[in-house]
């Protein structure tokens, strides 16, 4: 039997864990959506994140969505240099297809397994005032471990999505994504751009990263398992598009909690894959796509 | 020379290779020689790929563990000698890389790559949720100690080790003859979308083939020695160093990488641990493809030519 209030409270969760996901897949919108560099390190810098957060919140007792605000300029940093590498030794030589995604995979295990050998398998977690903390709304469950995350992954997004409409090197990005050739008209110079955009990117990662170990439980090599959902998200959400994006992440966080309340949590990650592979089939330009 | 002449000198090889083992008393070596010409198999194998192509195959575990899956789903069914096992571990393996290629060949590169990147975190959860094979708990194999060979007996890891000798030669002489197949008709058929499927399926059974008598050398075969990650990152990390424009790189990157990773291993080198030497690995794979994208074997001809 298929209880009602089963399901709601299934969608509820999927649509927490969906929003949370726009977190973690608005750095890869930027950088594989908008720029066309396929950093499949990403999920790796998320979890690097997750360990800066956990360790300033067990020595400092910091919040940890503020520590990863105080730590955003760092990465923002790692981010212009991986991209100012990137750039000169594969775009510039127009070789960024297969060798620049052979360099994001090396960087993805040097990352990990630095990790590893820093902090060992054992799975960290950030104590805060909030996490056992349950809201209830009638028969739903809003606990603050995952409304947290909803509510600053959100923000994160819309913010992102300010600055690209607005502000003028907002715009630059977006218009660099269009047609870099149309930048340089405007004396615009589109590496510098691009490479603002890649540090923001990898910025946001930083955030999702505290924003995922307030959920969860986090070790070195769990973030492998999200690398599925964040490209699927991004492609299903039609590349660039954030709005396309944020509605693809809660399709997909309602789609995995339903799965994981009705046929077990085990099945959860086959999903992402599933829909990945199906998108990719039958509308590679996402659901919300400019351009089929 | 031609692809005939070049098989006779590669068995030629193979049979001195393994008449020399025969020679060593230690079978610890032969144990790492064994490891060493797994990533040689491993290498070619997603060069035909990535090398000829232009496709990154990032779930070198994935086709690797179906191979090692098949012979524990086939050992509890009914037991078959190693060498149909590798037909089965390159069959189903050919075949998921043929679906995988029909999916998402017509795409760009990075769709294909990172659909082989999620292909191996679900097949790794769906044989972790497998009972039939023993879930995370693992599955044990018995290897018997010895067999016989045309009259010999001879230690089991030896005939593993032969067994592996062969799929190179096999391995590295399908490379050699698609290479020059496609020297010979032009360049312009290289992007098409029918050679492209035809090297992932070869390429993917390859790897099935060499994951096949893992189980017996492991001798218990759990998702995550299965699934390790080691075989993506090497794979791609020894075509990459060596060199990916002939058959020569992947079998150079691998006897270089694969002899120093066992190296360390059984000296405990700087006190090496497996996470130690993926770090090594992954340093020097972002080091050669920004500082030598030609890898070694394309070093060594930039010398020659001068």
């Amino acid at each position: 039997m298929v209880s009602l209030d089963l399901l709601v409270s299934a969608i509820v969760a999927g649509i927490l864990l969906g929003g949370f996901y726009a977190a973690m897949t608005v750095g890869v919108s930027i950088s594989f959506g908008m720029l066309d560099i396929v950093n499949i390190a990403h999920p790796a810098f998320i979890i690097l994140g997750s360990y800066i957060a956990y360790i300033v919140n067990a020595r400092l007792g910091i919040d940890p969505v503020v520590a990863s605000i105080l730590a955003a300029p760092l990465f923002y940093a790692l981010g212009a240099l991986i991209y100012q590498i990137y750039h000169v030794a594969f775009e510039r030589r127009g070789d960024e297809a297969l060798r620049g995604l052979a360099f994001f995979f090396g960087l993805l295990f040097i990352t990990e397994v630095a990790l590893i050998l820093v902090f060992g398998v054992d799975y960290r977690f950030v104590e805060t005032g909030y996490v056992g903390t349950t809201l209830h709304l009638g028969p739903i469950y809003l606990p603050l471990r995952m409304l947290v995350p909803f509510v600053c992954s959100l923000a994160l997004v819309g913010g992102l999505q300010l600055f690209l409409t607005r502000s003028f090197i907002g715009r630059a990005i977006m218009a660099v994504s269009q047609d870099q050739l149309a930048l340089q008209l405007m004396a615009a110079n589109p590496v510098k751009i691009k490479r603002i955009a890649f540090a923001l990117s990898i910025a946001s990662a930083g955030i999702a990263g505290a924003l995922l170990i307030i959920i969860q439980p986090v070790e070195p090599s769990i973030g492998r398992d999200y690398i599925g959902r964040v490209f699927a998200i991004c492609v299903l959400g039609g590349m660039g598009s954030f709005p396309g994006m944020v509605v693809a992440a809660l399709l997909l966080g309602i789609v995995e909690s339903i799965t994981a309340t009705f046929y077990g949590p085990s099945w959860a990650p086959a999903v992402a894959f599933g829909c990945l592979l199906l998108t990719l089939a039958f509308r590679p330009a996402g659901i919300l796509g400019r351009h089929a | 020379v031609s692809n005939r002449v070049f098989c006779a000198v590669a068995f030629a090889v193979a049979a001195a290779a393994f008449a020399l083992s025969l020679a060593v008393e230690n079978e610890f070596y032969i144990r790492a020689a064994f490891v060493v010409l797994q990533f040689l198999v491993l290498a070619t194998a997603w060069n035909l790929l990535g090398g000829y192509t232009g496709y990154v195959n990032f779930g070198t575990a994935a086709f690797f563990a179906l191979g090692a899956y098949g012979s524990v789903v086939m050992e509890k069914l009914a037991p078959l000698p190693i060498p149909a096992l590798v037909l089965v571990g390159g069959v189903v393996s050919g075949a998921v890389g043929l679906g995988m290629g029909y999916l998402t060949l017509r795409l760009r590169g990075a769709f294909f790559a990172i659909a082989t990147l999620a292909l191996a975190v679900v097949l790794q959860t769906l044989i972790t949720n497998w009972d039939f094979v023993g879930g995370s708990r693992g599955a044990y194999i018995i290897a018997p100690a010895e067999i016989e060979l045309l009259g010999h007996r001879i230690g089991y890891i030896r005939y593993l080790f032969l067994v592996m000798l062969l799929l190179s030669v096999i391995a590295v002489a399908t490379a050699r003859s698609i290479e020059r197949s496609r020297l010979g008709f032009g360049f312009a058929a290289i992007r098409d979308d029918e050679q492209a499927l035809i090297a992932t399926t070869l390429s993917g059974a390859l790897m099935g083939m060499a994951g096949a008598p893992y189980p017996f050398y492991i001798t218990y075969l759990d998702p995550a020695s299965g699934f390790n990650l080691n075989y993506a990152v090497n794979s791609i990390a020894m075509p990459l160093i060596g060199g990916m424009t002939s058959w020569v790189g992947p079998i150079v990157g691998a006897l270089l990488i694969g002899t120093i990773q066992q190296f360390a291993i059984v000296t405990s080198f700087l006190g090496a641990s497996p996470a130690v030497n993926l770090l090594v690995v992954g340093a020097l794979l972002v080091a050669f493809v920004i500082l030598a994208p030609r890898g070694i074997v394309g070093m060594m001809a930039r010398h020659k030519g001068g």
